[in-house]
């Protein structure tokens, strides 16, 4: 099918990622879990996941490979 | 359960997901042009792809809310669903019956059943089938639905005409509705895309919770150690009833328990219900006969692809009891730290209930604790701990609490546990706003994709093994195209009528249940026998699955439970068992299940072989090459890279397996 599912995934994941991460600098105090700021930690971890997609995509071109 | 409060952060990763999901729709209709397209995804997506969708389909929010309610009840020891259960049958499914299904250029089960036996075992199958798919999705739109009124801020009511409209209603039809949207427009693409996304939701939503949960006991060694409490004395965090102890390692070891009888595990199964009942019959059952699942690798790009999205599907399917059963056993072990204040959440009791148990607690003589404790379990309406009321009652009489903190003890003080909210309930206490966000998605997220998997199973069952097949044969594909799309409307239609089902009978949910455990049960015994004995008749494989599942049926007719005998033996409840008299009592509703499954399974392999035997082949040697294993010729993939082939994977995962199964013994 002609949509490479990667560019979905990696934008839906970079986006969340980005806005937990940034809510996590700008509120740590409403953040934490434990003794984590866990919403800029988990959020830095989605930022990762979603660029690598991405990078997948755009490396993979149109027809990703049958990994 | 006190309402989780929102904030704009958590609605907007919400809402993305809903963007993102729609999105996708919108932008594979330009692909659907045929039938084959909207149906079947003309067999054209790659292994990882259907791989993650594989599991997907089976990882509804039931399962996720269920392994980690079975994750507290059981222990470590519901793992055999997916050591014992699906990893092996996975396997079996790639190496011997992928090539039967895709080789056969078959679009559904069903239709592989019509080209290997006849048309009446595959009109049994699809009508048995489409029915099940629909009651599966209307159960999944019923919880979802439940836990969004439960959650959104946002009451709804509405007068049409006289008919009452409230959240409940409002929240379904939108999910519904969404669901409709994006299936529509991309078909099985569609609903295996969004399964991709929803895995990675999934699996990157709870993680945090495990890790934090994990955290906060200990780490995995101090949880164990708790969990020896609870298998010692389970009564204290209401699992059993007073009195039972099992030995300390009931709750982490996955065989010992198991291997010592029934009455030494909490689930009460042996050792030959579990491996047979469970491991062999239901799981193979399952996972290898199952449209649902099989139309995900029926969908892969060519043979290699499709046999291989079982085995790629297995490898994080071998790890999610780290992700699904140890909630479960977090929450048992959280239970008996008592500084954590956390309890297994009690079943939901309304706010008016409270007000008057609070007021008597405040107003009951302190002299007579008997008749007090007994008031405030009759205004909550639920079964209560006396030593717990009786304490409050006495600390309120001492010097007065506050309502919230009388709140807190009756909470404390409810004799039952709503397993099912276990999952909600960790969600809750280690996610912040933001992390709740992404989390509560991937709930949502299961729910609907549990909807659109089967909804696509449906359609294309519906299309091509009963529309094309005995109403209107011989159209042009155009015809099919749109009856596919009509055809999912009315899939979603019904769903919502069903989870109307669900919702309204007190035990809809049970029965259900018990249904498709008597229509799946003998039905791998159908198979077993068909793709690898040429000798069997279709009229053997129709009279067998018939007798399978009517066997199951008086099964459970004829066995119950201790639970469900009053004290004169009479039974309680019809959906477990024993209306035509008691034969046999199980010590457990898993053991009977797993019983009646191998008994279904017997039966129908027993009658398929006796029937097929007393008569004539109608199929020869040539009609059945591809479909019969003695008569297709094997797949030669030597000339892949042995670390490629299928067997060879197979057997690396099955290994793997067995370690994971040592480790935990």
């Amino acid at each position: 099918m002609g949509l490479d599912i990667r560019w979905p995934i990696g934008l839906m994941f970079s986006l969340i990622g980005l806005l937990l991460a940034l809510f996590g600098l700008a509120k740590p105090s409403e953040s934490m879990s434990l003794s984590y700021n866990i919403n800029l930690i988990w959020g830095i971890v989605l930022l990762v996941f979603g660029v690598l997609m991405l990078l997948g995509a755009l490396k993979g071109g149109k027809n990703p490979p049958a990994a | 359960m006190q309402p989780i409060h929102l904030q704009w952060i958590d609605y907007t990763i919400l809402i993305a997901y809903v963007a993102f999901v729609l999105g996708i729709g919108w932008a594979l209709a330009r692909y659907m042009k045929t039938s084959a397209d909207f149906l079947t995804s003309a067999r054209s997506i790659p292994t990882w792809v259907t791989g993650l969708a594989f599991i997907s389909a089976n990882l509804g929010a039931l399962e996720l809310v269920g392994m980690a309610a079975s994750g507290a009840k059981y222990g470590i020891a519901t793992a055999h669903f997916y050591w014992v259960g699906a990893i092996p049958a996975m396997i079996f499914l790639a190496v011997f019956m992928m090539p039967f299904y895709y080789g056969s250029k078959a679009r559904s089960v069903p239709e592989y059943l019509k080209m290997r036996f006849d048309e009446r075992v595959r009109a049994l199958n699809s009508i048995a089938f489409a029915v099940m798919t629909i009651f599966a999705s209307g159960i999944s739109m019923n919880a979802l639905a439940k836990l969004l009124t439960n959650l959104l801020p946002w009451q709804f009511r509405f007068d049409l005409g006289g008919l009452h409209l409230g959240s409940y209603d409002v929240y379904l039809w939108i999910c519904s509705a969404v669901v409709l949207l994006y299936v529509l427009k991309g078909g099985l693409t569609s609903a295996i895309y969004t399964e991709v996304l929803q895995f990675f939701m999934i699996v990157l939503g709870f993680a945090p919770v495990v890790y934090l949960g994990l955290q906060d006991v200990g780490g995995w060694h101090a949880m164990n150690h708790s969990l020896q409490a609870v298998a010692v004395n389970p009564s204290a965090l209401y699992l059993k009833d007073a009195g039972i102890s099992y030995a300390p390692n009931a709750w982490t070891s996955a065989w010992q328990p198991v291997l010592a009888g029934p009455a030494h595990n909490p689930m009460g199964v042996d050792l030959i219900a579990m491996i047979f009942g469970l491991g062999f019959v239901l799981s193979f059952g399952y996972w290898c006969t199952n449209f649902l699942v099989v139309q995900r690798a029926m969908a892969a790009k060519n043979m290699t692809a499709a046999r291989n999205t079982p085995l790629v599907a297995a490898v994080p399917k071998m790890f999610f009891p780290f992700l699904v059963i140890v909630p479960g056993m977090i929450a048992a072990a959280l239970c008996t730290i008592p500084d954590k204040g956390y309890r297994i959440p009690p079943p939901i009791v309304s706010e008016e209930n409270y007000a008057k148990a609070i007021d008597v607690v405040k107003s009951a003589a302190p002299a007579d604790s008997y008749a007090a404790v007994k008031a405030v379990g009759d205004a909550l309406g639920k079964k209560i701990d006396t030593g717990k009321i009786a304490s409050l009652v006495a600390a309120n009489a001492a010097n007065k609490l506050s309502d919230t903190d009388i709140k807190q003890g009756l909470y404390n003080g409810i004799a039952e546990n709503d397993y099912d909210n276990v999952i909600l309930s960790l969600v809750k206490k280690y996610c912040p706003a933001g992390l709740l966000g992404l989390a509560l998605t991937a709930l949502l997220a299961s729910f609907m994709s549990g909807m659109a998997g089967n909804v696509t199973a449906f359609n294309t069952v519906c299309t091509y093994d009963l529309y094309q097949a005995y109403v209107a044969p011989n159209r042009n594909d155009n015809h099919y195209f749109w009856t596919g799309k009509v055809i999912t409307v009315l899939g979603i239609v019904l769903s919502i009528g069903a989870a109307y089902f669900a919702s309204m009978f007190y035990n809809a949910m049970d029965i259900i249940q018990l249904v498709f455990g008597f229509v799946n049960a003998p039905l791998f015994a159908t198979f077993l026998l068909g793709m690898f004995w040429k000798r069997t008749t279709g009229t053997g494989a129709f009279i067998g699955l018939f007798g399978g599942i009517a066997s199951s049926a008086l099964f459970h007719a004829f066995t119950t439970v201790p639970s469900n005998l009053d004290a004169s033996k009479h039974i309680v409840s019809v959906a477990k068992g024993g209306y035509l008299g008691v034969l046999q009592v199980f010590p457990s509703e898993m053991a009977q299940n797993f019983w009646l499954a191998a008994f279904a399974f017997i039966a129908c392999f027993g009658l398929t072989l006796l029937i097929s035997l007393l008569t004539a082949r109608t199929k020869s040697d040539v009609e059945l090459k591809g479909l019969v294993y003695s008569l297709t010729p094997k797949i030669v993939d030597t000339n892949m890279p042995f670390y490629q082939r299928p067997a060879v994977v197979g057997i690396a995962l099955l290994i793997v397996c067995v370690i994971l199964n040592f480790i935990f013994w």
